[in-house]
């Protein structure tokens, strides 16, 4: 007798819970990550049809375990709203074929997919990989902000050329960073020059970035709530990050961040509930994910802080689980009767 | 009334809510046994060895009669259900997941059902333990609760555990199930009289029975039952919540108590026995009624019968008889089940019969128990973890059971799995995951059973090889013996006619002490030249060089033995304190002053050369000494004895020294060489201290005190030499050819190790009486020393009587000695391994009784 479960149910589920995050990020940065999402989508399906053809794996099965558009999803949250097409295809197809397929398909890959992908085109395009868009304000009128199309030429620029006429130069000039990764790359002015200074990160930017952090924690918390995932892994990790963050600013709060631009201002909740819970990758028991969850923040918070990278949560998950089957070995449970 | 679990209760980890489905069938009473044509009975209904059938076909039984009889402690009678004839005895298809066949008693009812004697123990209130489960044992009842493991010997935990509570599992958590709740509605009088034998038994402090708080009318019929009887102070009843599986009993027993019974043991190590309900209640028709199990409550359920309920059923009743007498619709059948369905197994065949353990029929629709959805990837989501009663990690042990790493499996506590389903139940991707368990599990067994039949066979080689070697070695020792006792017949013969001349002649001995002394002295340094000799010579005789290159093989052999008798030693030193040892702790000092006086000779000699040159030369020596100390006294027969042997034993080295060396001197060699081996090990660091000793314990001879000063100076250089002995052997790497030997000599070290207890015997025997007191070196001492006589011809041997007048003397100064010189015996007697050993066991307690 059993409960008719359903892999592809969860997964579902995982993907719904992104929407109130994609929404923040469609809302504030235009129509870039959404386009972004579907076309990671087409990919990613389209990457794991052939990879299961090859295989002479049944098709529907697999594909409505809907694992690859969650990969894809995933993937197009993380790119910058206006990433090259291309971008965002060799990412979701590396993640597909080789970190998923390549390992034995859904279930048997060491590492997270989508952190691989993103891994691998933020290390070799480093440079469209830090564009982010200035964040739309309530005060902008529709024309000023970057519409639809204006997203969708930006990414797929070949299309402007046959539809319309309509330029990108708006929307480059509205490139901005991330807050982290502006505070990252402040210079030698301290933090209380660093937010003084407007130009470098709007309010607007900050706040919006808040916003979108939160929808995904309310994502994150509707998954818990329906025990998609236990809580062990999204509070060890923000704890840890919270606690790091906190002792250094405490200690010296002219050259680090407060724990609130920590916890907002990057990924770090996509991450936390979104990357960090992928159940294949991660430890498996409570105590390992205990642990597995606080390496992901400390690794986090130390590339943040002396790595070169303003955002860690990819690396931070991929080095969380190498060591992952380590600490299952040494998390087991106490089984009945054992002392 | 509703019924609340209680605020106190533990609870257990995981364990899932699955629909209950337990009220379609509670709506009506237990329905009365059917008689169906025909009723088969497997021998084996419980765990345990299979019954052994007591009938032939053809033969007319009555109900209640028993027609197999438990074979083995764990195992269970089988009675006949009704009154009928054996119709057939073959093997039938068992209700079992394996599908296997197993020998079934078919019986043909009569119709009359019969009763035959009923059997019920009046006044088993006063009844002992024994005459209890005796009782129950022959009423063939098992656990009724779906194990089926014989309750006779669940009731009889091992004396040494104090079962402080017994515990009545009354969950019944699997979904559909209602047997236990229908028996307890309307027979919770059988079910606490059960109990209160069961505590009669077992004595426990209290009483818990836990049950779901889904099943109020049997709490409440419970709660009626209990406020009735006798024993209502110490029985409690315990309202637990429904979960499943808190009906395992691990999973009950730590809902009521908090304790977990621990890995590999059983529910007694922590003071807890657990009883199925009906189990209970079959003890009382056992005890009270005289009514062996003949037939128990199942549930028939499922939609795909038209009427559903529980039905008292007879054993062997086919399944099918059943589900007619239900109303099956063969067309909404989609999977029949005994058992639940969680834990259940699918029936291919109604036809197989119902056993003691059926507690339930599940005939499903395909809506109640569909196809297993197509398995799809595991990606260890943990809903498997958070279910498992029994904290494993059934998302790991899956993957280690795909990849068939059984180890691994194992290290993760594979075994401690109870093969519930929750995991595959809670399983999103639709795993079977106790099916990877169950063939896991079956894997592990399979290659057990493989290592442990390996094991068996090599073990039976290595002892079909030392059985041959130990039939060899007796019949050598049975040669021996044969040579021995004749040579031994001449002996006695001889030495009883010297004591006789001896005692008239006692007063000229005195004199010729003296004269004697000197003669000994003489010859003792005319033994050490003759040892010198031989160890010279030893270089340039061939057969001595071969012994020389064994002596590697010696060594090995030598340290294996002396490693034994260090061990025997510490037994023997409570045991015996024969005075002969004093001689050995001479022979041992001697062996010192003859190396002494050839240090630089000692090296080249060869092992053989050696340990004939100490012999002599403790020959030598102890005569001397003792002429010395002794000289005060008359010249006794013994004096004359020792010194003839030394002559003997001279004669016998030079003859060695001039002479190729003979078969038997090879023999002596090699048998000189074993007893050697000790000493020699520890000469290059022991030699000059037991040599100095052995200078000062000679100026010491002037004095007639001699021996107390002596004696303990030995003691002195014996243990540095046996400190030696013992680091002496991690110094040399073992050859494979030194092992080999090493082996063998071992081999021959048990079969003297058998003899030990006679030995000791014998040892004790000796030193009570001074006359015997030195029968144990004696017999070796003879040994060795016929075989000088015989060379040398001469007609004046050792006599054991003359030897063991000496100890006489000295006994009470020898009890220091005593231990160190047990201690040296023991080696010696070791060394001379197998034979020897089993040929003194065998002439020593003659000996004593002379």
């Amino acid at each position: 007798m059993t409960r008719r479960g359903n892999t592809g149910d969860v997964m579902l589920l995982v993907i719904m819970a992104t929407l109130p995050g994609l929404a923040m990020l469609t809302w504030f940065f235009g129509w870039g990550s959404f386009i972004n999402v579907l076309w990671a989508t087409i990919v990613a399906v389209s990457c794991e049809a052939a990879v299961l053809l090859l295989r002479r794996r049944p098709l529907r099965h697999y594909l409505t375990d809907y694992s690859a558009v969650l990969t894809a999803v995933l993937l197009g949250l993380s790119l910058p709203p206006l990433a090259p097409w291309w971008l965002t295809m060799i990412a979701t197809a590396f993640a597909i074929i080789v970190a998923k397929h390549l390992y034995g398909g859904l279930g048997q890959n060491p590492f997270n997919p989508a952190m691989i992908g993103y891994a691998l085109v933020l290390i070799a395009f480093p440079v469209e990989m830090t564009s982010w868009l200035a964040p739309q304000t309530l005060a902008m009128t529709p024309d000023q902000a970057p519409g639809f199309t204006d997203a969708l030429f930006s990414i797929f620029p070949f299309l402007s050329g046959i539809v319309t006429t309509a330029g990108t130069e708006v929307i480059d000039a509205m490139t901005m960073a991330t807050p982290l990764d502006a505070f990252k790359h402040k210079g030698m002015i301290t933090s209380e020059e660093f937010w003084a200074t407007e130009l470098i990160v709007s309010t607007e930017s900050w706040k919006a970035w808040q916003l979108v952090s939160m929808g995904y924690l309310a994502g994150g918390l509707y998954l818990i709530y329906r025990k998609v995932f236990t809580w062990h892994i999204p509070v060890s990790m923000l704890a840890a990050i919270a606690i790091l963050s906190l002792m250094f600013w405490s200690t010296d709060p002219s050259n680090y961040a407060y724990p609130e631009l920590h916890l907002l201002g990057g990924a770090t909740m996509l991450g936390a509930f979104f990357i960090a819970t992928d159940p294949v990758t991660a430890a498996t028991s409570i105590r390992g994910k205990l642990f597995y969850g606080a390496g992901i923040g400390v690794l986090v918070y130390l590339i943040r802080n002396w790595g070169s990278y303003p955002d860690a949560i990819a690396f931070a998950v991929l080095l969380m689980n190498f060591v992952a089957p380590l600490i299952d070995h040494y998390t087991q449970p106490r089984t009945y009767g054992h002392n | 009334m509703n019924w609340q679990p209680n605020k106190h209760l533990h609870s257990f980890h995981g364990g899932i809510h699955p629909p209950e489905n337990k009220s379609q069938s509670t709506q009506s009473a237990i329905e009365k046994a059917l008689l169906p044509d025909e009723l088969v009975l497997p021998i084996q209904q419980h765990i345990g060895q299979p019954a052994k059938a007591i009938v032939k076909v053809g033969d007319k039984v009555l109900k209640g009669q028993l027609i197999a009889e438990p074979n083995g402690y764990i195992s269970a009678a089988v009675h006949a259900p009704t009154s009928g004839v054996i119709s057939a005895i073959e093997p039938r298809a068992l209700p079992h997941p394996s599908g296997l066949s197993e020998l079934s008693i078919v019986i043909k009812p009569d119709g009359n059902d019969e009763w035959g004697d009923k059997t019920p123990l009046t006044d088993y209130q006063q009844a002992d333990k024994s005459l209890l489960l005796e009782h129950i044992r022959n009423a063939g009842i098992t656990g009724l609760g779906g194990a089926g493991f014989p309750t006779s010997v669940k009731l009889n935990p091992s004396e040494d555990l104090a079962i402080n509570t017994l515990i009545l599992n009354a969950a019944e958590c699997e979904p559909y199930i209602t047997a236990d709740d229908m028996l307890m509605r309307e027979r919770a009088g059988e079910v606490i009289h059960g109990l209160h034998i069961m505590a009669q038994i077992l004595q426990p402090e209290k009483c818990l029975i836990g049950i779901e708080v889904n099943k109020p009318e049997a709490i409440d019929a419970l709660q009626l039952a209990i406020a009735e009887s006798p024993l209502r102070d110490n029985i409690t009843l315990e309202p637990i919540p429904v979960k499943y599986p808190s009906g395992g009993e691990k999973q009950l027993i730590e809902i009521l108590t908090g304790k977990q019974v621990p890995h590999g043991g059983i529910p007694a190590d922590i003071g807890i026995v657990c009883h199925n309900v009906g189990t209970a209640a079959a003890v009382y028709r056992a005890v009270v009624e005289g009514e062996p199990v003949i037939s128990r409550i199942t549930t028939v359920t499922g939609d795909a019968v038209s009427r559903q309920g529980n039905i008292e059923v007879l054993l062997g009743t086919p399944i099918s008889t059943l589900l007619t007498h239900f109303e099956l619709q063969d067309k909404k059948l989609h999977r029949l089940v005994m058992g639940g369905p969680m834990m259940g197994f699918t029936l291919d065949d109604a036809n197989l019969p119902a056993v003691k353990a059926t507690n339930c029929i599940l005939a499903a629709t395909r809506k109640e128990l569909p196809d297993p959805a197509p398995e799809q990837a595991c990606i260890r989501c943990g809903m498997c973890a958070e279910a498992c009663p029994a904290t494993l990690l059934p998302q790991q042990l899956y993957w280690f059971a795909k990849s068939r790493e059984f180890d691994k499996a194992l290290s993760h506590n594979l075994l401690d799995c109870i093969e519930c389903g929750a995991c595959s139940y809670v399983c999103p991707s639709n795993i079977p995951l106790v099916q990877y368990y169950r063939f896991a599990k079956g894997e592990i067994r399979i290659e057990e059973h493989e290592r442990t039949a390996a094991d068996h066979a090599r073990q039976r080689f290595e002892a079909r090889t030392a059985r041959l070697e130990q039939e060899e070695a007796e019949k050598e020792a049975k040669r021996k013996a044969r040579a021995e006792a004749a040579a031994k017949a001449k002996q006695a013969k001889e030495s009883t006619a010297h004591e006789d001349a001896e005692k008239e002649s006692s007063t000229a001995d005195a004199k010729a002490a003296v004269i004697q002394a000197a003669l000994e002295r003489a010859k003792a340094r005319k033994a050490k030249k003759a040892a010198d000799e031989a160890g010279n010579q030893s270089t340039s005789h061939q057969p001595e060089k071969a012994a020389d290159g064994l002596s590697a093989v010696e060594r090995a052999k030598a340290r294996k033995a002396a490693r034994a008798a260090e061990s025997s030693t510490n037994e023997e030193k409570t045991t015996s304190t024969p005075p002969s040892a004093l001689e050995k702790a001479k022979a041992k000092r001697a062996a010192g002053e003859a190396t002494n006086t050839e240090q630089k000779d000692a090296d080249n000699m060869s092992a053989v050369e050696r340990a004939k040159a100490r012999k002599a030369a403790r020959q030598a020596e102890q005569a001397q000494a003792e002429a010395t100390g002794d000289t005060e006294k008359p010249l006794s027969a013994l004096e004359r004895a020792k010194a003839k042997r030394t002559q003997a034993a001279e004669t016998n080295k030079e003859t060695n020294a001039e002479q190729p060396m003979s078969a038997l001197e090879r023999a002596k060699a090699k048998r000189a060489s074993i007893e050697k081996e000790p000493s020699s090990n520890d000469e290059p660091t022991t030699e000059t201290k037991d040599s100095a000793d052995i200078i000062k314990a000679e100026t010491a001879t002037d004095s007639p005190a001699l021996s107390a000063l002596e004696r303990a100076k030995l003691k002195r250089a014996q243990t540095t030499g046996d400190q030696a002995d013992e680091t002496a052997p991690a110094e040399k790497p073992l050859s494979a050819l030194d092992r080999a030997k090493a082996k063998r000599a071992a081999t021959a070290e048990k079969s003297s190790a058998t003899a030990n207890p006679a030995e000791n015997k014998a040892d004790s025997d000796a030193s009570t009486s001074p006359v015997d007191t030195g029968e144990p070196m004696s017999a070796l001492e003879r040994a060795k020393a016929r075989r000088v006589a015989a060379k040398a011809d001469s007609s004046e041997s050792t006599s054991a009587p003359a030897e063991g007048a000496k100890p006489a003397n000295t006994s009470a100064a020898d009890k220091p000695t005593a231990t160190m010189s047990a201690l040296e015996r023991a080696k010696a007697k070791r060394a001379l391994a197998a034979k020897q050993a089993a040929e003194e066991t065998a002439s020593n307690p003659t000996d004593s009784d002379t």
